[in-house]
């Protein structure tokens, strides 16, 4: 009788302790993984090789890194050049690396690196996506083992921040033609593992030159669909989505005190891009109907939820050199059926309307579709794929209309180009860019940027609708992931758990 | 010899027969809830309640009202607006495929069953190979092929309907063939083409409409499935499968945006099923005797 007493007393008392063990062991240490919901997954993992957010996404700052960096206000920060002179003409510019900085793969970052990365970006046969970025650089050398002189052919007052991009890596010799499987850089993390269609899982890199990451592992999961993408964060399978796909769930996550939903600023400007080079489109008063065609506010009500901006040119609003034009094209239906008859397309025309994969452009598609057939304006809605949209509308300009969120920062340039898909040839906003590249001082490159907005506004070159919202939804307990985007990236250095 | 037939020309044997079909519940409810889906989408060719294609961002996420019977969505749609055009949109692409496999499965089931040999080989073994494939993936890979739309959605689910009919029509159309009312028309000199025409047909006219309400039924269902993987209607038209297919973020939310498109589905397919229940158990010999349905049976 006592024995067996004995041994339920025994029995009764592990129990206890496993209990306990297992509720304190939680308090104790805050948990060191993550677990970060993507919605795509990127189609190889070298930010030097490729235009998809995807890539950046998973690499900024976590694995590969830069000269320098953007912060998550838009600033620029050192990263492996931990200091930088510009002489005075603004043509050369003397960078201090870093030193004891070390790729993964256990190899020396030095001068050299710098030169093979940079001469690689800008070289002929570079698979870089944004080659233009480099384009101003003449020469790059290096001087000794942790200086590198860079030259340019004219000033560039971007230069800097160009440098901070994703495509801009800093990359090694050795493993440079690998990176898309097995990406090599100087970050604070590296890659573990990659389950195609499923996941890629990210360790801590010990060896990192700089403040160490306080996460020890962090997965990217692939949940494409929005749907899943609340449950997985219901069942706590994701910790956090960057960003959330569908804004029209984030109620659900406001009235829950487990989950934090941040709202932050993107370069996305959300355009209904127009083919400049087609009829009627062709025809600025055309342009300037649709403008005013579009209720761009029940735009962002009916797409987007409420979460967006209004814009009036391709500028973000968080930029210190933005320009208010939002309103300039305020919601006037009547004023658009006169400007139409003034091209003489009273009776109306159709157009196409080509609508990439992404809810923002699907939704808008039917909101704008609406509001144009109220002026006479008769939109075919074309959902196309992604590779359908790059080869088709991007790339092949075979197109009328199409929308689509342009995310790069200060991408006003591209306006500039004869082969963009807008097809807009504009001889006096060329010069401005022209000019402002041309350009260091801060106060004459704000009064360029000016210009360059008020320019596009006054051709009403595209439909400029709103600025996207970066709406994320992560566990309340996690802090440091940015709540802006100021590039794409979803930087891990300074996230960890609070208790 | 009798020239055999389903329906009899006699006018009050044709009455009889609907008679009879109104003491068949399957039938009544069968028929009730299809004719008003019918009627919907007739109706929506000239009048909604509301244009369903019109965004009102201001009246959006609105409850049931008398202004809106069944609500509105996330754009401000008038719900029962889209009920109606994605009613007209269904049953037309149903109804279309429907037509495609019949009028093109039923000449080769009668031609296999006629000819037979070679050609009736090749025929019916061309369908098995078409019938192996799950018809709504092959759906998804012709539209996948050919470009999304409703065209290309009646194209995909009709293909299917092909062998459904021409098997049916050749295994009904052989067991007449041997029949000796056959042999006489035969004998007296009648061609193949008119013997079809005059008596195989109309002998399995009952079966054949039997399985073309449940080839309707399924070719619904088909379209709402490829409608919400986006490839069946294209918006801004809408469909019963793309508002479900939208509704579901709203789940938690507007449960409604899913509900009511998901029930018009099921009470259409319901309806068409019950219906062709209905139709078969009028029509099935053995069961029509015992209810006395006029008309002179086949021999």
């Amino acid at each position: 009788m006592m024995k067996s007493a004995r041994k339920w007393a025994v029995a009764f008392s592990m129990a206890a302790t496993l209990v306990t063990a297992g509720s304190t062991s939680a308090a104790w240490a805050a948990r060191t993984d993550i677990v970060l919901g993507v919605r795509l997954e990127p189609p190889h993992l070298d930010p030097t090789a490729g235009a998809a957010a995807a890539i950046d996404e998973i690499t900024y700052a976590n694995i590969f890194e830069g000269l320098t960096r953007i912060d998550e206000h838009g600033a620029i920060k050192p990263a492996l050049a931990e200091s930088w002179t510009i002489s005075a003409d603004g043509l050369t510019y003397d960078f201090k690396l870093h030193e004891g900085v070390k790729f993964h793969d256990g190899t020396d970052f030095d001068a050299e690196d710098v030169v093979f990365s940079l001469d690689r970006a800008r070289g002929e046969d570079s698979v870089n996506a944004q080659k233009a970025l480099f384009e101003p650089i003449d020469s790059v050398v290096a001087k000794d083992k942790y200086t590198v002189e860079m030259t340019l052919k004219r000033p560039t007052g971007a230069m800097l921040f160009n440098l901070g991009w994703g495509d801009a890596a800093m990359v090694a010799p050795e493993s440079a033609e690998t990176n898309k499987t097995n990406p090599v850089g100087t970050g604070p993390f590296k890659l573990e593992k990659w389950v195609k269609g499923d996941s890629i899982t990210l360790i801590r890199n010990d060896a990192y030159w700089g403040q160490p990451a306080k996460l020890e592992k962090a997965t990217f999961k692939i949940v494409a669909d929005a749907a899943a993408s609340l449950a997985a964060l219901m069942a706590g399978d994701v910790d956090a989505f960057p960003i959330f796909p569908a804004p029209e769930m984030l109620p659900q996550f406001e009235n829950d005190p487990r989950f934090k939903v941040v709202i932050g600023t993107t370069e996305g400007e959300t355009i209904l891009a127009t083919n400049n080079g087609v009829k009627p489109f062709d025809d600025v008063r055309v342009r300037k109907a649709l403008a005013y065609a579009i209720n761009r506010q029940s735009l962002i009500d009916g797409a987007m939820f409420g979460y967006g901006t209004l814009i009036g040119s391709h500028f973000a609003p968080h930029n210190p050199a933005y320009l208010d034009l939002s309103h300039v094209y305020d919601y006037n239906p009547e004023k658009a059926k006169e400007l139409l008859k003034e091209a003489g397309l009273e009776d109306g025309f159709k157009a196409r309307l080509f609508l990439p994969p992404t809810d923002y452009a699907r939704r808008s598609g039917l909101i704008i579709a609406s509001d144009l057939k109220k002026v006479g304006i008769e939109l075919e809605l074309i959902n196309v794929e992604w590779a359908q949209w790059l080869s088709n509308v991007f790339k092949g300009k075979d197109y009328d209309l199409t929308i689509i969120s342009h995310t790069e920062p200060l991408d006003i340039g591209i306006y500039a180009r004869d082969d963009y898909y807008f097809n807009y040839k504009n001889e006096e906003f060329k010069a401005i860019i022209a000019k402002l590249n041309a350009t260091a001082d801060e106060a004459e490159r704000t009064e360029l940027l000016h210009q360059a907005q008020k320019k596009l506004n006054d051709d009403a070159v595209n439909g400029f609708l709103f600025q996207l919202a970066k709406t994320g939804v992560w566990n309340a307990k996690i802090k440091g992931l940015w709540a802006n985007a100021p590039i794409q990236a979803n930087d891990l250095t300074a996230v960890e758990w609070m208790d | 010899m009798t020239k055999p037939h389903l329906f009899s020309t006699d006018a009050h044997k044709y009455r009889s027969f609907l008679a009879k079909g109104l003491h068949s519940p399957s039938f009544v409810i069968g028929g009730a809830i299809t004719l008003f889906f019918v009627v919907l989408a007739l109706v929506s060719f000239v009048w909604t309640p509301h244009d369903a294609l019109s965004v009102n961002i201001a009246e959006r996420l609105k409850p049931i009202s008398t202004t809106y019977w069944l609500g509105t969505d996330h754009y401000g749609h008038d719900l029962f607006s889209m009920i109606m055009l994605g009613a007209r949109n269904s049953i037309a692409v149903a109804l279309v495929a429907v037509g495609i496999g019949a009028c093109l499965g039923v000449p080769l089931g009668c031609w296999a069953a006629a000819k037979g040999g070679w050609l009736d080989e090749a025929i019916m073994r061309t369908g098995d190979f078409i019938f192996a494939f799950p018809a709504i993936i092959s759906a998804i890979m012709i539209t996948a092929l050919a470009g999304p739309g409703a065209i290309n959605a009646i194209v995909a689910i009709g293909i299917f309907n092909i062998p459904v009919f021409a098997r049916l029509a050749r295994g009904a159309a052989l067991s007449l063939w041997t029949r000796e009312f056959i042999l006489a028309a035969r004998l007296s000199g009648k061609g193949s083409v008119r013997i079809t025409i005059e008596h195989i047909l109309p002998n399995i006219a009952n079966l054949l409409i039997v399985q073309g309400t449940i080839q309707f039924s399924l070719g619904i269902l088909a379209e709402a499935g490829l409608s919400y993987v986006g490839l069946g209607t294209q918006p801004p038209m809408p469909s019963w499968g793309q508002m479900l297919s939208e509704a579901q973020t709203w789940l938690m939310m507007a449960p409604q945006l899913a509900i009511i498109p998901g029930m018009a589905i099921i009470l259409t397919v319901l309806g068409l099923n019950l219906l062709g229940d209905g139709l078969r158990d009028m029509l099935d010999p053995k069961i029509r005797s015992s209810l006395d349905i006029g008309g002179s049976k086949a021999s």
